[in-house]
Parts: C-alpha cells; structure tokens; sequence
C-alpha cells in the first residue's frame, strides 16, 4: 500500500479528503503510482500529467521523503519508505503564484 | 412563472445567480470549483437543467464539468481533446512557425436539439465536439486543417476559437472566429470551412484585407434572421446581411469601436448592444464611465446606456463572452466585469442594476431563461 497526497484542489476534484492509498503489482515508481492513482481517481487523469504522453504537466512536482523526485525518471524506484507505506508520496502545485 | 439562471465564470470559480421573472431580488449560489478558472459554462437548449462548463488551471489543466440538475450538483467528465492527426503548425508573434499546442476550452455550445451533444471552442485555435455528454471528444479536424491554418496567429490573449454560432434554420452551418484568424462558417456540419473575412480591415497586419488574420473578438446572430450577423473586432463593430460573405462597418457614432461582447435583443433582431472600451492598450472603459450602448437599427445610431452603472471613477473590462441576453419580455440583458461586478437590466438597457459586486474577474456571463 502506498500513501498518496494530494493539492488541495485535486483532492476536491476526487472527492477525498485526506491521504490516499493506492497498491500497486511490481515496482513502486512514479509511473505505477499514478497509474494506480488514475485508476481508482479517474477524474484526476490529465491533472497530474499528460493523458498522451504522461509527461508531468509543469506545475506540479513529486516530493518524498524530503526530495524532488520531479526530475526522475517515472521508471525510477521510489524510496523504500514510500514502497512500504512508512512515508507518503506528495503531489504538489508547484510555487507559481496564484 | 419564468425564472432567469445566470451562468457567470470568473478567474476563480463559477457562480449561479437565479431570480424570479420581475428579475429584482437575486439568489447567488458559488463559488463552485472555487479557485479554477472558469472560462464558460453553457445551458443546453434542449434541457436547460445540462449544462457544461470549461475548468482549467495553469497548474491542473482542463477539466469539463456537467451538471444535470441546472448546477446544483456537478460530476466530471471527459477532458482528453487530443489534435486528430497531424498537429501542423501556425504563426508565433516572433514570424516563426510553431505547432498547435491544447492550452483550454474557451467555449462550450450546446447543440439546439440534443443534450449530449456540445460544441468545444479551444486554445490553440481547434472544433472539437462530443456526442456522448462529454464523455468523449473528437477533433473536427477539417477547420484546423484549412490552407490558411499557418497564417493563424495568437491574439493577445493566445489563438483562441471562442464564437461557436449553430445557425437554427440552416442545418449543418456552423459560423465560428478565432483569435487572430478571423471568423469562419461550414455549411456541412464542420466537415469542411471556408474563411468570412470580406470586407473586414484590420491596420495591424501587413495586408489590412487578407483573407485571414483578423482579430474578431466576438460574433452574435438573433436565431430568426440568421443570415445577419453582427461582429465586434478588435477594432470596428461590423454587419453583415449575407451570412459573412460581407461585411460594413456599424461602428457609426460610438466613442470608440473598440470593445469585446456584442449581443442581440431577445425579440428585436435589429437590437443590439456593446460596451466600448478606451483602446486596445488601454482596456477600461472610457473617460471612467461604465456606459453600455445600444442601437435599435442595427448599427451606425447608438445611444448610451448609463442609468444604474457607475459614471466616474470606473475602469473595469467587459471580456468577449462576459454578456447575456435572457428570453423574458422585456428582454434581460447580462454583463460581467473584470471588477467582478455582475450588472442586469429588466427592461432592455434602460436601466441597471448590479447583481453582486465582488466577485473575482468575471470571464463569461450566459443567461438562461426557464418556465
């Protein structure tokens, strides 16, 4: 299981209210999370990244355990504290005014 | 008894203004999706209580939202509107070629007949329509197509379709305008397109008369004289009477020509309004009065129209689709500011009321009327 937060406007959007969890088959990287997290929220798909081409749209970044992972590749294993649930994986609206 | 919704989209939300026929005493219901952009929400015909509207957020991208019950409720529904085939390129403000690229969903229409059928107008300058509710959406690719699509260029506001005009006694003509193309009318459904320009003269491309390249702002039809047509530039309001194949100039004894919305009176087709503003670097309105002004014969007389909107001290935009006229008799008529202010009238324009005032920046204004 692995926890996901959300901005606030994205978890108006899904309807939720806290954290999130999703579980994922095989390796947690940031693609199987948001493939998993655009399963279960697919009112979230296009939000995050592009529906095409899955590139991260540009105001939003990836943090976890106090690091920017918005520049890794989205094949890149998480932390191991994101894999099993000890640490959450934010999804965050980039510092852009507002 | 008729009651009036008015839809109003704002840099921050949407908001659902509703009153009773006399149009006096006004319920104001929002925002909803609160801190989105909200750059239109349209009723169907058809159904009234669907209606659609465009999210958008630098940070999030589009959404399209869909309520069933006239906006109390919303549920989310297909925002994938990928280019169909090749993206091809069109004119930068630098002279160079760039590709088409989604920004938003600058309008959405709904079909006069059927609920589940809309019209998306978007950034970069494309037709996209749906036949499913919004569920899915597909590019009519023909418009982005057409042989002048590289001479396309951004407004100042970015290459926008933002007119999307379903002609009610000519089925399949569909009369649309892009920013800064020009407007454009198909006769078979968005199956192929053909530029309306004639007659339009804009100083600020190398040819004053191309055949595309106009900055059209906004274009309003009254639905029983469809073949008329009434069109505010970026400067110039124009007419034509021959369904776009031409177009003169109205502008007549208005202080300045330049301006945003133009619309139509409900019940007097030669009845029509706009809001000048000072120039198209300076976007209030001038000498500091908020003044509406109308001509009852259709174009070159205008009066204005100040009773109730403030006279000193006033600066605010009136945006393209941020006007609205409502069915009742007499008729309504509806505009938001970039002040936030929502003004109505109950009697044509004689007179005007605000309706709320401190909204954010209202970016589009649609009325619908319901018995």
């Amino acid at each position: 299981m692995i926890r996901v937060v959300l901005p606030a406007h994205l978890r108006t959007l899904a309807q939720v209210t806290g954290e999130v969890t999703v579980e994922i088959e095989g390796k947690a990287t940031t693609r199987s999370v948001l493939d998993a997290l655009e399963a279960g929220y697919p009112m979230l798909r296009g939000t995050i990244r592009d529906q095409v081409t899955h590139e991260r749209r540009a105001f939003v970044r990836f943090f976890a355990c106090e690091q920017d992972l918005s520049q890794d590749s989205p094949d890149d294993l998480l932390p191991e504290a994101v894999a099993t649930g000890a640490e959450p994986f934010l999804i965050v609206g980039a510092m852009a005014g507002g | 008894m008729s009651r009036v919704r008015v839809l109003v989209g704002t840099r921050k939300g949407a908001f659902v203004l509703t009153a009773d026929g006399k149009r006096k005493s006004w319920d104001v219901n929002g925002p909803h999706f609160g801190g989105w952009e909200i750059y239109h929400l349209k009723g169907s015909p058809a159904d009234p209580n669907r209606i659609y509207a465009s999210q958008s957020s630098s940070w999030f991208g589009q959404i399209i939202q869909r309520s069933s019950d006239g906006g109390k409720t919303w549920e989310t529904v297909g925002n994938k509107l990928p280019y169909e085939g090749a993206v091809g390129n069109h004119l930068w403000y630098d002279g160079t070629q760039r590709p088409f690229e989604f920004a938003r969903v600058w309008h959405l229409e709904p079909s006069l007949k059927d609920p589940d059928t809309v019209y998306a107008g978007i950034q970069d300058a494309a037709l996209f329509r749906t036949t499913d509710g919004g569920q899915t959406w597909r590019e009519l690719p023909a418009l982005r197509n057409h042989p002048s699509a590289a001479e396309w260029q951004p407004g100042a506001g970015g290459m926008c379709l933002h007119t999307i005009i379903l002609d009610p006694k000519n089925p399949g003509r569909i009369f649309i305008a892009i920013s800064a193309a020009g407007a454009f009318r198909s006769d078979d459904d968005g199956q192929s397109w053909r530029p309306i320009n004639r007659g339009l003269r804009s100083e600020q491309i190398p040819n004053p008369t191309a055949e595309v390249g106009h900055c059209v702002h906004r274009i309003a039809m009254h639905p029983s004289r469809p073949n008329v047509l009434f069109m505010q530039k970026h400067w110039d309001v124009m007419r034509s009477d021959d369904a776009g194949e031409s177009w003169k100039d109205v502008g007549g004894d208005l202080p300045t020509d330049f301006g945003f919305p133009i619309d139509v009176h409900a019940h007097e087709p030669n009845t029509i309004y706009v809001v000048p503003i000072k120039s198209d670097s300076e976007h209030y309105v001038p000498d500091g009065k908020l003044r509406v002004y109308r001509s009852r014969t259709g174009g070159q007389e205008w009066e204005a129209l100040t009773k109730g909107l403030p006279q000193s001290h006033c600066y605010v935009n009136v945006l393209r689709d941020a006007m609205a006229v409502d069915a009742l008799d007499p008729c309504g008529i509806y505009f938001g500011t970039s002040g936030g202010q929502v003004y109505g009238s109950a009697d044509a324009g004689d007179s005007w009321t605000a309706i709320v005032r401190d909204l954010p920046a209202v970016v589009s204004v649609e009325a619908q009327t319901l018995s």
